[in-house]
């Protein structure tokens, strides 16, 4: 039987940024990642999908509310700011995010 | 009392990919190693060789202050704001990623390899408008002192970021001893040795070593061998 894959929200405004972070983590066959520019997209991709973990990405005008969101609708969600910088930080800000989840 | 950690050269992750060979004092890329994320607003500290000719293609970054010191040859720098310059032996330059840029960046010799330290820290303000600089520095000529290359103030010395940071960067003769004052309460420094050797509170460090102290106000560092360093204190708290 197939592993499950990671669900992996991606949140940030920059089109050619989300562009690259979402094809950076579907690189791994272990995730999953889908992509959101906006506070309304985000949230209702979340509503629709059974995410494991958040990357808060650039140009979000209110990550805080976004955040209250989220662990609204959800409160186990692990929401990550995500700082950029093609594949230097995202393997371990994914890492670090499911680890407090306990998924890995 | 004053805490400190050692991260001995060796231990360092290492990324061979041919063109790029890089050191990696914290994880980086495919280095993970959960207990050396980063020390304090400090993420990233890479010792970079890049081969004649090539570089880093277009990539993005965000909501990071992005530090560039080439230690020897040059640098050809690209951005989406439409900067375009060569960094050298001598400059240091500064990038606020903010709501998000593209750069490439590139050895600007055919023949000649580059060598840099490449520095992220975590900004204090996320969000910011994406800023380029660059400038001189001159730690070489001017012996025995530290010079200040960085700090959160625009009307300082060297570059600024959006963090409450401040580094320096010296050339000591053997013998010399010097005292660093931290600028800010919270605050710890991490020492990086680019080339010789030092002791720190009895600690002795050597070349590519790294050495994080903070809970302290000031410290000492003498130079067991001829000696180039570079100091930057980060918050701790983030």
């Amino acid at each position: 039987m197939a592993m499950k894959k990671i669900e992996i929200l991606a949140v940030g405004a920059h089109e050619e940024i989300m562009k690259t972070v979402l094809r950076l983590i579907n690189a791994n066959e272990n995730w999953n990642a889908s992509g959101a520019r906006s506070e309304e997209d985000a949230i209702d991709l979340f509503k629709r999908k059974a995410f494991d973990l958040v990357l808060l990405g650039a140009g979000i005008p209110d990550e805080e509310k976004l955040r209250e969101k989220l662990q609204y609708l959800r409160p186990d969600v692990i929401c990550v700011d995500h700082y950029g910088g093609g594949s230097g930080l995202l393997k371990c800000e994914i890492i670090q995010g499911l680890a407090k989840r306990e998924l890995i | 009392m004053a805490q400190s950690i050692l991260h001995l050269a060796d231990s360092r992750g290492k990324a061979n990919h041919g063109w790029l060979k890089s050191a990696h004092t914290f994880s980086f890329g495919s280095h993970h190693d959960p207990e050396r994320i980063h020390f304090g607003a400090l993420r990233v500290l890479n010792d970079d060789h890049i081969a004649g000719g090539r570089g880093f293609g277009e990539h993005p970054h965000d909501n990071m202050e992005i530090i560039s010191i080439p230690l020897s040859g040059e640098l050809k720098h690209k951005d989406s704001m439409g900067n375009e310059a060569v960094i050298r032996s001598g400059e240091i330059q500064v990038m606020s990623a903010g709501t998000g840029i593209y750069h490439m960046e590139f050895n600007n010799h055919q023949d000649i390899p580059t060598e840099l330290l490449q520095i992220w820290v975590f900004p204090n303000k996320r969000n910011v408008e994406p800023r380029y600089d660059q400038t001189s520095i001159s730690y070489k000529e001017n012996p025995n002192v530290f010079e200040q290359i960085l700090s959160p103030n625009p009307k300082d010395a060297g570059v600024w970021i959006h963090q409450n940071a401040w580094f320096h960067i010296g050339a000591f003769e053997h013998g010399k001893s010097i005292r660093y004052a931290l600028k800010a309460a919270g605050n710890g420094v991490y020492v990086f040795i680019i080339k010789g050797s030092v002791s720190i509170n009895g600690q002795s460090l050597n070349e590519r070593d790294g050495y994080g102290i903070w809970d302290t106000d000031s410290f000492e560092i003498t130079a067991e061998k001829d000696v180039e360093i570079l100091l930057m204190e980060v918050p701790m708290n983030i």
